[in-house]
């Protein structure tokens, strides 16, 4: 099962800012994700509406979930598929481990799935002897070095080219050691004639889903490299892993949604490949799995409905609010510790781990808004993560020290004239610290403070203090 | 008979009351000279946001009430930071949501309630300062002015009224800069990493003097700064729209050669 470190938070992004190949990978995120994204949105002059619209349908969706729910899995059924209702990530594993014995299969090809890392899918098939491989480059590249994603979108963004091509050579036995792997031409030739052979073996395919379609009982991934495709095409069996909130109404609400996701994302109008499944081969078809398996899981998703967590339920994991968070760029995305990185992880772990477990992450944000600036689908992720914040205030999860100081300073800022007299000793207290140099680089209990910065000294006396004075003067009576 | 000057009552803030009084004045001097009355309701403390962003909603609540009825008497409510009138304007309607006795109150002070330099402009129609500034400035926006109440061209419009001044802009002006209340001290290598990598995009402007509308951003950024020895030199832009920065050293002092050390 997928253990979290998110506890470990502190101790994560003190290595992470160490990291200095992964500093390097981050000063990507800029010229890759942030000017594309607002190029392609500049270009289209309907874009704020579609947000909105997007944002409406998603509302509605939720509102009615049991309703689109029960009718996707209506016509998945008549279009020969089968719908399997998951409660937990353990339901979910058994549910594909079985697909996976009945056939008797020995090998698994996956296109990726966010899903698949939340219920440690991959651990699971192979502890039960199934050859299981990644088919998307990047899930691929951190499949052969033994991690998890670091991005939603990007498994492997975190990797540099040269990392790659040491999996390669150490993966890829056989070939002329000398071959040339410095081009990403040449990694991604090598990745391609690799998987080929995988395509043509494999017995199970999964793959996620972006979108479920209620009304045509549809599966819709979208991807860039083609390999969804081939593996939900070529493979015997085609299961399709999504959590609930995938579901939409109809097809041209998909549409509509599909016209905010690529732009968010990547910056592109759409991404390349969008294929829709609907059902198994059907008599006279050329091609297409001959089972296809819809597992709908929940895993705490039904509790977030009807509460303040509910908006997160419209998330379509574009990935926009971690491409564009100062936060996530500055420490990467396994520093969060647990399957969904940013600000939409910071909302969703939370809910799906436990917020004593997750604590740390919705407390690890600014509040700057550019998340929820850029979000598709208009989450207000910083009112989230505030709503755990108070969760956990409730519930005495925050540090003891922390919330004596919060009471402490409520305790004084509720009482004017003793906040006056404190906060004017304060100020000449610090202001003569300063030693007149207008800065403090060292201060007793403020080492948060001081270890990173200096502390701008006070002038030496409170603005009240000068304006009751200038008043007197004025012969004022305030 | 002129017509009556509008009422504004200056909630100062509880960084610029005790750090930086050269702001209080600055504001009152621009208020004053685009025609209001200012007054300062003298048992104002804080807005609440410490608490209420550490989601402790009974304290937030407990120092925002006072506020709401020391305000109620006033045309206008005017903070010369993004941050702080956002709390008024934005959250105090989420803070008493389930308070049905404060709603009419929580709503008047929120319409009227506005961050001082967009206040100066959009309301009270100033499109020029009467200051003297020579040199290159840049400017950060921060992040609740420019999110929550839209301050953008405002500060950027009247500093180009002033002859002499020339604002070289930052490859990211609307990047946070790390500062976000308690998360500075909460988490202070990722707020350091931030507050880095902004001092990094302030000296490549090649601007001496860097300006902004929070005192929290301002005092973050003018930290590094100094700890970076640093020369440029970092002010409330209230100060330079006021010509009040004779009135001051800069903030965290001065590291040019020229400086007053």
């Amino acid at each position: 099962m997928n253990v979290s470190t998110s506890p470990k938070f502190k101790e994560n992004v003190h290595g992470a800012l160490r990291d200095e190949s992964l500093q390097r990978a981050l000063g990507r995120l800029k010229s890759g994700f942030q000017e594309k994204r607002s190029a392609a949105a500049a270009k289209m002059p309907e874009f704020e509406a579609l947000r909105d619209q997007a944002r409406d349908i998603k509302n509605h969706t939720l509102e009615n979930l049991d309703h689109y729910l029960l009718k996707f899995e209506e016509n998945v059924k008549a279009n020969g598929g089968h719908v399997h209702w998951c409660a937990d990530a353990a339901e979910a594993r058994e549910v594909v481990a079985k697909i996976c014995r009945d056939k008797n299969a020995k090998s698994v090809l996956k296109g990726k799935s966010m899903i698949s890392e939340e219920i440690g899918l991959n651990d699971f098939l192979e502890k039960q002897d199934l050859k299981v491989v990644e088919t998307d480059l990047g899930e691929y590249i951190i499949q052969l070095r033994h991690e998890p994603p670091s991005h939603i979108i990007a498994p492997a963004i975190h990797v540099h080219k040269e990392q790659v091509a040491d999996s390669f050579r150490e993966t890829h036995t056989g070939r002329d050691p000398n071959r040339s792997l410095v081009e990403p031409r040449e990694l991604l030739d090598e990745a391609r004639e690799v998987m080929r052979e995988h395509f043509f073996a494999a017995d199970i395919g999964i793959t996620g889903a972006n979108f479920l379609i209620a009304e045509t009982g549809t599966s819709v991934i979208v991807t860039n490299e083609g390999n969804g495709d081939l593996t939900q095409t070529l493979s015997r069996v085609h299961i399709a892993i999504a959590s609930l909130e995938k579901v939409v109404p109809t097809l041209e609400d998909a549409s509509s949604i599909l016209r905010v996701l690529a732009r968010s994302a990547t910056g592109q109008e759409m991404s390349s490949y969008t294929t829709f499944s609907t059902g198994p081969k059907r008599d006279g078809d050329l091609d297409g799995p001959e089972e296809y398996h819809v597992i709908l899981l929940d895993n705490g998703r039904s509790n977030m409905l009807g509460t303040e967590f509910q908006d997160m339920l419209r998330c379509i994991r574009c990935a926009a609010c971690m491409n564009h968070c100062p936060v996530y760029g500055a420490v990467g995305g396994h520093a969060y510790g647990w399957v969904y990185p940013g600000p939409m992880g910071s909302v969703l772990s939370p809910s799906l781990i436990g917020v004593d477990e997750a604590g740390h992450l919705p407390n690890a944000s600014t509040f700057c808004g550019k998340c929820e600036e850029v979000c598709p689908m208009r989450i207000p992720l910083p009112k989230m993560m505030r709503h755990w914040r108070e969760r956990e205030f409730e519930k005495h999860l925050s540090p003891s020290s922390f919330r004596y100081g919060i009471k402490t300073w409520a305790f004084f800022a509720s009482k004017p004239k003793l906040y006056r007299a404190v906060t004017g000793i304060a100020s000449k207290v610090l202001g003569k610290m300063s030693g007149g140099k207008g800065k403090i680089a060292k201060l007793p209990l403020a080492g948060g403070w001081t270890d990173m910065r200096d502390l701008p000294a006070p002038e030496g006396k409170t603005f009240k203090e000068l304006w009751a004075e200038k008043q007197k003067q004025q012969g004022g009576s305030k | 008979m002129t017509p009556s000057k509008p009422r504004v009552g200056l909630f100062v803030t509880c960084l610029v009351d005790m750090f930086r009084p050269t702001v209080g004045f600055s504001a009152v001097k621009l208020l004053e000279e685009a025609g209001c009355e200012v007054d300062v309701p003298m048992d104002q403390t804080c807005c609440g946001q410490p608490a209420y962003n550490s989601g402790d909603n009974e304290s937030a609540r407990k120092v925002a009430r006072p506020l709401i009825d020391m305000f109620a008497d006033y045309d206008y409510v005017v903070a010369p930071s993004g941050s702080c009138a956002g709390m008024i304007k934005k959250h105090f309607p989420e803070l008493f949501a389930n308070d049905p006795a404060m709603a009419d109150k929580v709503k008047a002070l929120s319409d009227k309630t506005f961050e001082l330099v967009s206040f100066l402009t959009d309301v009270m129609k100033v499109d020029a300062v009467p200051a003297s500034f020579e040199g290159k400035v840049t400017y950060h926006d921060s992040c609740s002015g420019l999110r929550e109440l839209k301050v953008k061209e405002q500060p950027r419009k009247l500093l180009n009224s002033i002859k002499g001044l020339e604002i070289s802009e930052l490859s990211e002006p609307e990047t946070c800069c790390g500062f976000g209340g308690t998360f500075c001290v909460k988490y202070p290598e990722i707020s350091g990493k931030m507050v880095g990598d902004k001092t990094k995009d302030i000296k490549q402007t090649g601007a001496k003097t860097l300006l902004a509308g929070d005192m929290g951003c301002l005092m973050n950024m003018a930290g590094k700064l100094a700890r970076e020895g640093s020369d440029v030199e970092v002010r409330h832009v209230a100060e330079v729209l006021a010509d009040m920065t004779m009135a001051a050293p800069p903030i965290a002092g001065s590291n040019s050669k020229t400086g007053g050390e």
